[in-house]
């Protein structure tokens, strides 16, 4: 843990209010016709909030353990495999 | 040999296969992560299937998000949020040794887990009341697509919106459930004493749980809920 603890107390809460603007810009964002970027937009946004929940929450950042970490990145690596694989399929095919 | 051998005599926490507690805290942690890899890959496959057919049948689907309550979703996106910290504070009183705040967020935890799965119960039920669940008794007629004003969604389309909406939305709160067995757990140890800034590996892997079941929720929130919004 950190030698500061008053340090991660106030990184706790700005996070925490960090997660719920990106909230509510998500929200407001979806109430805008962007075409196709919409999705693109809602994504980023739910990445982002997810990406603070896992360095910070999780105390994935900092983390002394490099097998936790391979384990994170093998995981999102494999997820990947099976979205795009997939989708490389049924975007090249004619959707009946 | 005798300085480990006095170590684990002193600690009542550290089990014989391991040599001092941190290795023993670094390999929950591993299985922890591990576990949350295969989850990753268990709700992956359901990503998935949502993104196939949101291709497919986007302005159907566009429909059926709209019946949806955003600010309900909102809502319960922001008790998340405010479980997360709670869970974090308690993960923080436990390593500072502080039995009271770790009691208190572990609590307050609890309370917000159960005000998440209420406010999911609301929503069903006006699923229900709709008639937007699958099955025979669903009905999805007259729904227009969203900027197409003369045109109707297709409900068998529409159908398979709620039926993935229910799937993935239930497999979360069945996440919670499990999760709140986890804290109500860690509550009963910690108003043992249990927990000391020695030895708390239970409650920071159940908080990696129940923030990994967040992350979850934060894509769901915009993949069911925010799919053609704009007027």
């Amino acid at each position: 843990m950190s030698a500061h603890p008053s340090s991660s107390l106030k990184l706790y809460f700005g996070i925490w209010i960090t997660l719920l603007a990106c909230t509510g810009l998500t929200v407001w964002a979806a109430s805008l016709d962007l075409g196709r970027f919409n999705a693109a937009v809602a994504l980023t946004i739910a990445t982002f909030k997810a990406i603070l929940v896992a360095l910070f929450f999780m105390h994935l950042k900092g983390a002394s353990e490099k097998l936790s970490k391979l384990v994170v990145v093998a995981s999102l690596f494999f997820l990947l495999i099976l979205l795009a694989l997939s989708m490389s399929d049924y975007a090249t095919r004619t959707w009946t | 040999m005798p300085d480990s051998q006095l170590t684990a005599a002193h600690n009542p926490a550290l089990l014989h296969h391991f040599a001092e507690p941190q290795q023993q805290r670094d390999a929950a942690s591993l299985g922890t992560w591990v576990f949350l890899g295969t989850e990753i890959m268990f709700f992956g496959g359901l990503f998935c299937t949502y993104l196939v057919y949101r291709r497919g049948y986007f302005g159907d689907w566009g429909a059926a998000s709209k019946t949806l309550d955003v600010t309900l979703g909102a809502t319960n996106t922001a008790v998340l949020i405010c479980s997360s910290l709670t869970v974090v504070l308690a993960v923080w009183a436990a390593q500072t040794g502080r039995r009271r705040l770790l009691i208190g967020n572990l609590l307050a935890t609890l309370v917000l887990g159960t005000a998440f799965l209420g406010i999911k119960g609301i929503e069903y039920k006006e699923k229900f009341e709709k008639h937007h669940v699958p099955g025979a008794s669903f009905q999805f007629n007259n729904v227009m697509i969203p900027g197409h004003p003369d045109q109707y969604a297709n409900p068998s389309h529409a159908e398979i919106f709620f039926a993935l909406y229910f799937v993935m939305t239930g497999l979360h709160a069945l996440h919670m459930i499990v999760g709140i067995g986890i804290f109500i757990w860690l509550t009963v140890m910690a108003w043992k004493g249990r927990f000391t800034p020695e030895y708390n590996t239970p409650v920071e892997m159940g908080g990696l749980y129940w923030h990994f079941v967040d992350i979850i929720w934060i894509y769901l929130f915009p993949l069911l809920y925010l799919i053609d919004r704009h007027p």
